[in-house]
Parts: structure tokens; sequence; C-alpha cells
């Protein structure tokens, strides 16, 4: 293959953002793993340009002690339904070392 | 109290130092040694004299011994154990109360216990193998200045391992050349690069040049990303008053992390440096340079086990592990097993990997593994499967030597991180489907498929030199 020359930088989204967006099969499968491992989901959503804040907007609590992966994706449904043109993100609380085991975009405004 | 009467001249050291019904105190600080003695020294002589050697004892009797306690002073032999596969090498078991040492200075406990005795007449060779700091010991520590969950925090990177780079060649690059190379790498997708360990302050780079084109390189980086980055500026010098300017410096820019050599710049300055990073907000990477001088071979020296203990409990957010894969010696249970010391609360004892004892480290945070050398994008799979998520994963070559240059280098690791990270969480197995979780997505990235082209062919196969002792 010839040189090709690399593209002025896209924004990005930390964890997974340089993988083909998210569709819902596959964020399914990360909140199961989340949920296996003990953690807590979460949905929070932000104006793209407050993204790089620590602190984006909390959808509702965190879904503490969820066994249903379902119920989390309608979450996430509702948020972005109820938020256009925002940035929606999944984190999951792990409380043992009492910082985020996952975040990541699920929905890119 | 019982009377002792002075009596000149030399006796066996067995007969003070060699102790094997003695039962430690949790607040004991345990060592194990391997011993090989010098022909015809029995096996208990060889241990007591090197508790005694590295306690309170010297080679003749003297009288102000009798001004003191000794018997809480002295440190025991307790237990001696076979070597596995070598019977001319034996490991002591050596018990010294925590009185001996001064609070929170590493730099104290290593010149008692690896002093004067290493070069001890009536041993061949000595290897310190591992060290037990009792819990009350622990708390008189620093440890990290951060720890791998503020680091995290800071960074905005959960979920997976960081990525990161250092930067080539390693020497004679000029300031701003240099502050390209970083750019282009963590605008393709790394979250950290790395200064060389022998960077410092040459003629061709001067460090104050060096740490502007660099912050203007990750500032820029962060903008257009929209992604928190940094580079390990490093700040080893000559002496701690350059030392301390360095990192007032980078502070001064806005630098998020910085880096030091605490080996070759020693105990002493790396605990200050990280006393200073605590107080500043500062992250703090550490490099190993030296290190091998004193942990490789397998019969002399220190093993990496202890050191990583010293390094955190003097403290760093940051140290190298070795890649197990790479171009640089490591053995993977023995790596496993000083990973679990770098970031584990408690670390049972577990003699597969070459732990001699349970370790409790507390409260003290806990330091990100830093795997360096050798790697490219064929490695991932294997890297995420052994390292997991708390580790920075370095790729130098495996970045910069990319046919399409940094940037794409960059994307390409960044790529193939998220994609193993992607297949582990939904079950599959990493290592072993490795070829087709790279292969499918480098569909989605021409990045990926050419350094996947590039590098094929490269494998580090060569026999590790120190191996843990097991009967062959």
């Amino acid at each position: 293959m010839s040189q090709a020359a690399y593209p002025a930088t896209q924004p990005r989204t930390e964890t997974f953002s340089y993988l083909p967006p998210m569709t819902p099969e596959r964020i399914a499968q990360q909140i199961a793993y989340c949920i296996a491992r003990g953690w807590n989901p979460a949905v929070e959503y932000t104006e793209p340009e407050k993204a790089f804040s620590n602190f984006w907007y909390l959808w509702k609590l965190p879904l503490f002690g969820t066994q249903s992966v379902e119920e989390v994706l309608t979450e996430i449904e509702a948020c972005r339904r109820a938020n256009p043109g925002m940035h929606v993100r999944l984190i999951a609380y792990d409380n043992y070392a009492q910082s985020q085991g996952m975040a990541f975009v699920v929905h890119r405004a | 109290m019982a009377q002792k009467t002075y009596q000149a001249g030399v006796k066996d050291y067995a007969k003070t130092y060699w102790t094997p019904d003695y039962i430690p105190l949790d607040s004991d600080l345990l060592a194990v040694f391997k011993v090989v003695p010098q022909e015809g020294v029995p096996f208990e002589e060889a241990a007591a004299a090197v508790a005694a050697e590295s306690s309170t004892g010297t080679w003749t009797t003297v009288w102000t011994d009798l001004l003191t306690d000794l018997e809480y002073y002295k440190g025991r032999a307790y237990r001696i154990e076979a070597v596995p596969g070598d019977n001319t090498a034996f490991y002591a078991f050596i018990a010294y109360p925590i009185d001996l040492f001064e609070e929170g200075s590493v730099v104290n406990v290593l010149t008692s216990l690896v002093g004067n005795v290493f070069g001890f007449k009536a041993v061949r060779s000595l290897r310190l193998e591992d060290i037990r700091f009792p819990m009350a010991y622990v708390k008189t520590c620093g440890g990290p200045p951060n720890g791998i969950q503020v680091e995290r925090d800071r960074l905005n990177k959960y979920g997976r391992a960081l990525l990161g780079c250092t930067i080539k060649p390693k020497l004679g690059l000029s300031a701003k050349n240099y502050g390209r190379a970083v750019y282009e790498c963590l605008r393709g997708g790394l979250d950290f690069t790395k200064d060389d360990e022998n960077i410092n302050s040459q003629p061709f780079m001067r460090w104050q040049h060096r740490f502007e084109f660099v912050m203007e390189a990750v500032q820029k980086a962060e903008a257009e990303t929209g992604e928190r980055k940094g580079h390990y500026l490093n700040v080893t010098a000559a002496t701690p008053e350059e030392m301390y300017k360095r990192a007032e410096f980078a502070k001064e820019l806005g630098a998020p992390i910085i880096m030091h050599d605490f080996f070759t710049a020693g105990f002493t300055a790396n605990t200050g440096l990280a006393n200073w990073c605590r107080e500043n907000g500062m992250l703090l990477h550490i490099h190993r340079a030296m290190h091998a001088v004193v942990d490789r071979n397998p019969m002399h020296g220190i093993h990496f086990r202890v050191l990583t203990k010293c390094l955190r409990l003097s403290g760093g957010d940051h140290l190298h592990s070795g890649t197990v894969v790479g171009k640089l010696e490591g053995d993977r249970e023995a790596t496993l097993g000083w990973v679990d010391l770098m970031r584990e609360h408690f670390v049972p004892e577990n003699r597969v990997r070459g732990l001699f004892f349970d370790q409790d480290w507390g409260a003290m945070p806990g330091v990100m593994p830093v795997a360096s050398g050798g790697i490219h994008v064929w490695h991932m799979p294997a890297l995420v499967q052994i390292f997991g998520d708390d580790a920075c994963l370095q790729f130098g070559g495996g970045t910069l030597g990319h046919p399409w240059g940094n940037a794409a280098g960059a994307h390409a690791n960044r790529v193939a991180l998220e994609a193993c990270t992607e297949a582990r969480n939904q079950g599959r197995a990493v290592e072993k489907e490795g070829r087709a979780i790279l292969t499918d997505a480098a569909k989605h990235s021409p990045e990926l498929a050419i350094a996947m082209e590039t590098w094929k062919e490269i494998k580090f196969d060569f026999d590790t030199v120190d191996k843990l002792d097991v009967q062959r």
C-alpha cells in the first residue's frame, strides 16, 4: 500500500471512539459485561462543546443493582430522545475501586 | 536481666543469630536471601552470618555489645529452605525488629539489608529475593503520590489500558522536532508520550526548550481530539535542586505528569520528588534504568520484586514492569507477581510467582505498571490478557516505525487496543483469537492493516536468564 496522509485531527470521545460507531447489540454486550462485574450502570449526557469537563449531566440516578441489560438500554434511548444534539455516555461505577470501571459514548451528537 | 561477661574473640554467628524456634512478630521486617556459602560453611552458620552482618553484628565481639540489649535489636535467621533444583544454594529467612529502621526510609532499609553483607567473604553469592514490609512500616511511607484511581479520574480514562510511546531517536533531536513527534503521536490517539530515560538536558536539546515545545504539542492535541493527554517530562537531574527546578517549571506549563529515574538518581531523590508531586497534584512516571545490573543475575543481587516494593513505598504512579512478550527480559509468572505487588491492596504468598511472603499494603495507593520495550500491534491481544486495564502499554518503535508516520502508528495501536478490549468484554478468548480480532478491526482501519503487515514477522523468542527457582 502506498503512503497515505493522516487526515486533520478528528474530535474523539475516549474509550471505544476509535472503533466504528456503537450498535445496540454491541452496547448491550458491554452493559452485560459491566453488570457481570458487579458495577452500577449510569447514563450521562452533555452538549458537545462541554464534553471536556469531568462533569456531564447525570440522567436520573445510577441504576444501582440492576441486572437487566434491557433496562439500561431503555434509559439510554430515553435520554437520547429527550436530549437531541447531545452526546450520551454509559458509565459503570465500580464501588470497590471507588472509580468508574467503564465509560464510553454510546451516542454521538 | 541475666548478667553477661565480656569475652574477647570470634565466635560462631549461629550461636547468637540462628534461632529456629523464633516465631516472627507481625511488626518484624522479614527478608529472604538466596545464599551460596563458601565450601565447608554449614547453611545455618551462613544464614546466621547474613542475619548478623545485615543487622547488629560484626566479625568479632566488642565490649560495647554489653551496653545494649542485643537480644532485642538483633536480626534472627529463623528458617532455611532448600532451593529447588540447586543443592549449592539455600534460602535464609531473616526477621528484623522494626526499630532497626528509620520510619519512612527505604534508603535506610536497603543500606542495612543489602549493605556490607553482599561483600561478605563467608558467602560466595547472595541475592535478596523478597522483603515483607510490616503494616506498621508501610504506614510510615508516603507511597504513590496519586495512585491508579486518581490518575484515571484526572485523565478521564476508563475501561481500558492507557497507551503511550517513547519518542525516538533517544538522543539528538532538537526541541521543536521533538515536539513535532509528540504532537503526531498524541493527535493520532495515544494518551501519553515519554521522554527516553537518557534525555535530561543535553547540548542538543536543553530541558526548558523541550518542556515548552512539548507542552504546546500536548495542549494542541488535547484541544483537537477533546481527549486528555500528557507527556512524561523527565526531571531527572544531576542535583536535587535542579530536579525540583525542572518539576516546578513543568507545573507552571500545566503538565499533568513528570518522570524520574529512581534507581540512577537514588531513593532519597525519588522520595523527595514523590512528596513534591503529592503536594503539587502531579503524576509521577518512574523509569528503572540500572535495575537489570542488580536484578538479572539469579544468584547475586536484588530481585526486581524487592525494588518494586521499595519504589511503591518511596513513591511513584507508574513503574516499568517489563512486557513478558517484547524485547526485554521477563518471565511471565514472575512478572505477574511483581505486577500484583504494584497494584493490589493485599498480595498473598505465592511461590509459583516467586512471592515468599504475604504483603499487606493497607490503604497505600497502587502503582500503574508500564509495559514497554519491543512491542507492536501483534502483541496487543496478549498484553490485554496479561495486564488487564490497569496498565500503560508503550509502543515506541511500534508507533514511530509505522510506514505512514507517528499519527497513523498511534491510531493503529489505539484501534487494536480498543478492539481487543471490546472483544475481551464480550467474553472472547483474546489471546487465542487475537489474529481474528485484529483482522476484523483492520477492516475499518487502514492504519492498523498496514501496521499488521509491517510487523508480522517480528518475534522476541529468547529464553529468560532469570528464571524462577523450580525443580527441572
